[in-house]
């Protein structure tokens, strides 16, 4: 690899990672602001203009807190929990192609960190891995509620786990790759995924939201039962790097599955505009339309938030698996199936 | 070719950092008094195995064993190392009797291990036919045509371990009252 190569992948991990950072700021902005929208409220107003400032005021606010850390507490371990969860939310950004490849001065950049050829499955490692952030803080905390909270993060993530890796078999049966690249690149225009794999799709948002803590799956932080679950014991940017973790995984999964099931950076008519635009803007507006659809996606998770209830710990294991995994199952099997038939008879 | 003596030679250090790195974590793993931290230095163990097998170039095993062991059977682990709260306190104390059949035992163990070892021959370094070799495609082509027949057996294998263990599980006088309770 070049020296420039090298220097624009280390200029991409930057900016991608100085993105999610703001992403993940302005989504506690957000999510306060559509809260206070689907309850007839104001929401945060007096921080600059329609409160504009609050995430820069909630930083300071974090940053200038007392660091407590409880005396009966695991010290090493109580930080290494926090400095996990946001570690791991980070990483899972490397793979995603933010846009197709983009012409600038006669060099062609890829807008991707790096294209491991089991880019999806390179995902799924860093969900799996990102239960332990939570699961070392809230046994480190030395505390029966974030105990609680941790163990309740495993099991929950372990049995979503599952489905979500029956729905994405079924899905990597049509694409015949695990190169997130290649996956987008084949929904060119507007064939995309979902229209193929609406089941498969399902499945998956469901098990997105299990797997990021989000409501109505935050029963590892459950506040009307175990005061603020894992996270109980935390105070200052510890808990602000919890919460922030939460926002960039958030942010990571919305980008995940615009990339596997709604087309990535591709829309309809991107020829037309790659015609018309020239191959330094046409990508960039690739990019836009990418973030748009993880936008969509983040503003969707915070209105299931403020629109459906907590479920139940019972309901949330039957649900998990006797819901999903066989449903999962079935589309695996349904897709054989007519994948099989229709290049029998069609292809 | 000085470049590839060069690269040859710097991935023979990253293997021995990293071997260093196994062998120092899975001591450890032995060596902590806390059962919750020995899990947690498994899991940095199984971490530099999937960095082995990157080195390696097999990158579909290096993520299973990443997603499989790391981000399932370890979480498990330390599940149950969490919820059963071992220490020094209620850590039921062992006779004397108990402490010398283990000595005898892990010292058989490792008088046959070495025996075992020393009939090894010192292995060729093999040359590596395509850099693909581990790639999924490859490995997906030998596990069902080479290998079909091992691998569905060993799935039914892992089946009958899963009805097993849901069976021992499920073994209740009182079938409805097996409602998780965590």
């Amino acid at each position: 690899m070049e020296t420039t190569d090298l220097i624009i992948k280390l200029v991409l991990v930057v900016i991608i990672f100085g993105i999610s950072l703001v992403v993940a700021m302005y989504s506690t902005y957000a999510e306060r602001k559509i809260a206070a929208f689907l309850q007839d409220r104001v929401g945060p107003n007096r921080a600059g203009p329609f409160g504009i400032l609050q995430p820069l005021a909630d930083g300071a606010k974090m940053f200038m807190k007392e660091e407590i850390i409880p005396t009966k507490a695991s010290g090493f371990l109580f930080i290494v929990g926090p400095s996990l969860a946001i570690m791991t939310a980070c990483i899972g950004s490397a793979v995603i192609p933010w846009g197709p490849q983009m012409q600038v001065a006669g060099r062609i950049i890829d807008l991707q960190v790096t294209d491991i050829n089991v880019g999806v499955l390179y995902i799924f490692g860093v969900v799996s891995l990102g239960v332990y952030g939570i699961m070392i803080g809230g046994w480190a905390s030395n505390n029966k509620y974030s105990l609680l909270g941790a163990i309740r993060a495993a099991s929950q993530n372990i049995s979503y786990e599952i489905s979500m890796g029956l729905s994405i078999i079924a899905l990597l049966m049509l694409t015949g790759t695990l190169s997130l690249k290649e996956i987008a690149e084949q929904q060119h225009g507007f064939n995309w995924n979902v229209w193929y794999q609406p089941l498969g799709f399902l499945i998956f948002i469901v098990c997105a939201f299990a797997e990021t803590n989000r409501s109505p799956f935050d029963l590892p932080e459950c506040e009307t039962e175990l005061v603020g679950g894992y996270h109980t014991e935390y105070s200052s940017m510890k808990l602000g790097f919890y919460l922030f973790a939460e926002y960039i995984n958030m942010f990571v999964s919305s980008a995940v599955m615009a990339t596997l099931y709604f087309g990535g950076y591709n829309y309809p008519g991107m020829d037309w505009v790659a015609a018309h635009a020239g191959p330094t803007i046409a990508p960039l507006i690739g990019v836009a339309v990418l973030f748009a659809k993880i936008f969509a996606f983040i503003f969707f998770f915070m209105w299931i938030r403020w629109t459906i209830p907590r479920f139940r710990y019972d309901q949330l294991m039957h649900l998990g698996w006797k819901t999903l995994i066989p449903l999962a199952i079935a589309n695996i099997a349904l897709t054989g199936v007519i994948a099989t038939l229709y290049n029998h008879y069609f292809a | 070719m000085p470049v590839k003596v060069f690269l040859f030679t710097s991935r023979m250090s990253i293997f021995y950092f990293i071997a260093f790195l196994s062998i120092l974590f899975s001591l450890l793993v032995i060596f902590s008094k806390n059962p919750v931290h020995s899990v947690l230095y498994l899991i940095i163990t199984f971490f530099t195995f999937t960095i082995h097998y990157i080195i390696l170039n097999a990158q579909f095993l290096a993520i299973v064993n990443f997603i499989v062991y790391m981000g399932a059977i370890l979480v498990l682990f330390l599940f149950v190392m969490m919820i059963l709260n071992l220490n020094k306190d209620s850590e039921p104390t062992k006779s004397i009797y108990v402490k010398l059949a283990g000595v005898i035992g892990g010292g058989t163990l490792l008088v046959t291990l070495v025996a075992a070892m020393k009939g090894l021959a010192k292995s060729q370094p093999v040359v590596l036919q395509s850099v693909n070799l581990g790639s999924v495609k490859n490995l997906g082509q030998v596990l069902f045509h080479e290998f079909l027949l091992p691998f569905e057996v060993s799935s039914i294998l892992l089946l009958s371990a899963m009805v097993g263990a849901v069976l021992l599980a499920t073994k209740d006088s009182n079938p409805k009252s097996t409602k998780p309770t965590v």
